[in-house]
């Protein structure tokens, strides 16, 4: 009986349909691979997302001035806009009397300093008077000082007074807001982010394609060669790459110091004369030679794993059909290395936007990257938050250029070695 | 890649041409790595060849400047050798201090790094793994993010964990720097492995475990071993998080080269490089050697 047959579902040994059993085996295995991925995927959480996020969100974070002026945050939140009033000047004093018994007042006082620069001492020192004064608290405060009375100091302090602030961000870009909280560019003598970030994007794109010209002639080599020379002349390119990044910017500072050997050669060879020894390092060029030579690999390797996928006979058969060897290549190989070309720029730029060593110890002054920045305000001015609001504006431009990546070339296809 | 017959001089100018170009591009990737070590031998305190060195004057060459990295931060560098001198310097010397520092925290991370990342890879590579391609970019991230971010991430997290200033804190965060590399090579080991392999040996009787050792590892192993290798590196390499979250003790290797670059500069520097490039070395030896027996095992023939 065929129709029977039909009409009643497929069933296991055990009785249960074929499809719930595949289902219910299809959903275990399923299971089993979460299970494997999820002590990593928690170890990553831990150790690398959630402290991240810890770092943006101290960005926007602006509690050192709300937590510790509880008075004044009040009178803000209540009065908005207005003028000062008396229950503004007593609240202010509360608050300055409060944060010198809890030993605040320095973090105070450094908060509202990022905005407005002097003020630092000018909390802490009326803070020291705050505990003999008597109403009229207005008059109290002017007499210990004048700027007091400052209307862009109470609209410091009133932005101030909210948790969040955007003000670090701004400030990452060379902006402000003024006193009536509309945005601003810093003076001219103290814009220094934008430039280092547009310095930061000019040197990155230099390196690439410097490694893309360096090479692509490199990769084209090792992908036409036969094995057993192209797998020799690979070790000249993996030697870097295994060697630590301390090591190689090390030797490149002996190489490009004044007195170093290309210097020495330089002169040995008569191009230059011993007083004119070129200032290779210490500057944009010091930064641009090691990094090149740091990151050639990542753009050699890419472009190798393309170029030896293409068959030889296509360059052959245009040949064969009149094309000139310029044209062959052209119109024939080139367009078929793109997806390589495009694979090593991406990686390389995305490795040299966030480079902090070697711009470190080559750069000088002029040659350093937005990575040094964040460091500098990490561990000389302890300006935390600006550094937070540097690395989360870093951290978008990288996280955008991996999306990217993974979009064009997919991050299965990257290659170590 | 020989000449073609047919080629027009112009053309057998330009192959040389770019042979020739080839050929400094070659020297400019491997010159400035061994240009360190004949200078490591300098006698005098200059990162520049003398004129004695250039005419292979031996005087010109000593091996003072790796005593000093024996020596350095010694109590009694200029007793009498013998045991106590050793273990002066096996207690006291800063190199040795920074190497094994180096060491215990590489190999920990080394460790760390191999067990999550191998098993997160296995289920990784099986295809019926949810939202695969998201969790990968996730898991990759720590190598494509600055590693300044990440440093500057950590100071505050163990600042308020209290992992600063601890072996483990520095630990955790080289472990999560290599864990992407052992991802990367262990994943692509297991790119065209034969399922069916498994699947005969469970059908056979094999318990998971026995599987696991008896038919999987065997075949990962050369990508996991050089995913360690990887992930041993970076961490024997790594400087910033080290400066950003370890004690002012706790030196490794990195951060007492970085310390000398911009401190006290003497050629000792170009001894630990030279040391170090010769490790590299090693290294990169035994992953090639791996990533052969791993065509092999898997029946890719070099072509």
């Amino acid at each position: 009986m065929p129709e029977a047959r039909t009409a009643a579902p497929l069933r296991t040994a055990d009785g249960v349909p074929l499809k719930t059993a595949l289902a219910r085996a299809q959903r275990r295995a399923k299971w089993r691979a979460a299970g494997l991925v999820l002590p990593l995927l928690l170890f990553i959480l831990a150790s690398f997302v959630i402290p991240i996020g810890q770092m943006l969100f101290r960005s926007v974070s602006n509690d050192e001035f709300s937590s510790h002026m509880p008075h004044m945050v009040a009178w803000f939140a209540e009065n908005g806009d207005a003028e000062p009033d008396d229950a503004a000047w007593e609240a202010l004093v509360l608050d300055l009397r409060q944060a010198r018994e809890d030993r605040t007042i320095g973090l105070i006082g450094t908060r509202v300093n990022y905005e407005l620069s002097g003020t630092r001492s000018l909390f802490t020192s009326t803070a020291r008077k705050a505990e003999d004064m008597e109403p009229p608290y207005r008059e109290a405060l002017l007499d210990a000082d004048e700027d007091w009375a400052d209307p862009e100091l109470w609209g410091v302090m009133r932005r101030a007074s909210s948790p969040y602030t955007d003000a670090f961000y701004l400030a990452a870009v060379d902006r402000t807001r003024d006193a009536t909280g509309s945005v601003e560019m810093v003076d001219e003598n103290r814009q220094v982010y934008v430039a280092i970030f547009w310095r930061t994007l000019v040197l990155s794109v230099t390196i690439a394609l410097l490694c893309l010209l360096l090479g692509y002639p490199i990769a084209h080599l090792l992908a036409t060669l036969p094995m057993r020379y192209s797998n020799l002349l690979m070790i000249l390119v993996l030697l870097p790459f295994w060697t630590s990044l301390l090591v190689r910017t090390t030797s490149w500072m002996v190489l490009l110091q004044s007195q170093g050997v290309v210097n020495d050669v330089l002169v040995w060879i008569g191009i230059i004369g011993e007083d004119g020894r070129i200032q290779m390092m210490y500057n944009q060029a010091g930064t641009v030679i090691a990094m090149t030579h740091i990151l050639l690999p990542f753009m050699i390797l890419p472009l190798y794993s393309v170029m030896r996928t293409i068959p030889p006979s296509y360059a052959r058969a245009a040949r064969s059909l009149g094309a000139t060897s310029w044209t062959t290549f052209r119109r024939i190989y080139l367009p078929q290395t793109v997806p390589g070309m495009g694979a090593g720029i991406l990686l390389v730029f995305i490795l040299a936007v966030g480079y902090y060593i070697t711009p470190a110890l080559v750069g000088g002054t002029t040659g350093t990257l937005i990575s040094n920045l964040i460091a500098f305000h990490m561990q000389e001015s302890h300006n935390w938050s600006l550094a937070a609001a540097l690395a989360g504006i870093l951290l978008a431009a990288v996280l955008l250029l991996y999306w990217l990546y993974d979009r064009l070339v997919g991050i299965d296809n990257m290659k170590l070695g | 890649m020989a000449i073609p017959v047919y080629a027009t001089p112009l053309e057998r100018a330009w192959t040389w041409a770019y042979r020739i170009g080839c050929g400094l591009i070659f020297l400019f990737l491997i010159a400035p790595i061994l240009i360190i070590i004949p200078l490591s031998f300098n006698a005098e305190p200059y990162f520049t060849f003398t004129d004695a060195m250039l005419s292979f004057d031996p005087a010109g060459y000593s091996m003072r400047w790796y005593e000093t990295l024996l020596t350095f931060g010694m109590n009694r560098p200029d007793a009498p050798g013998g045991a106590a001198w050793w273990a002066d310097v096996w207690h006291n010397a800063a190199w040795v201090q920074a190497a094994k520092n180096s060491i215990i925290i590489g190999v920990s991370a080394t460790l760390l790094a191999t067990l999550l990342g191998t098993i997160a890879a296995l289920g990784l590579s099986r295809p019926e793994m949810p939202f695969r391609r998201t969790i990968m970019a996730v898991l990759i991230s720590p190598m494509i993010v600055p590693v300044i971010i990440t440093a500057t991430g950590l100071y505050f997290f163990y600042s308020a964990t209290g992992l600063a200033n601890s072996y483990a804190g520095i630990i955790l965060a080289h472990a999560t720097l290599g864990i992407p590399f052992v991802i990367i090579t262990v994943t692509a080991t297991l790119v065209g492995f034969d399922h069916s392999l498994t699947r005969a040996a469970m059908n056979l009787g094999a318990s998971p475990p026995r599987v696991f050792f008896r038919i999987i590892m065997p075949l990962i192993l050369p990508g996991v071993v050089s995913g360690a290798l990887f992930a041993f590196v970076t961490s024997f390499d790594e400087v910033v998080v080290v400066l950003f979250v370890a004690a002012h003790d706790q030196q490794t290797i990195p951060r007492q080269m970085w310390n000398g670059i911009r401190e006290q500069i003497s050629p000792a520097i170009l001894a630990a490089a030279t040391l170090l490039v010769i490790f590299s070395i090693i290294l990169l030896t035994t992953v090639e050697l791996l990533r052969r027996r791993s065509e092999r095992l898997r029946g890719i023939k070099q072509s």
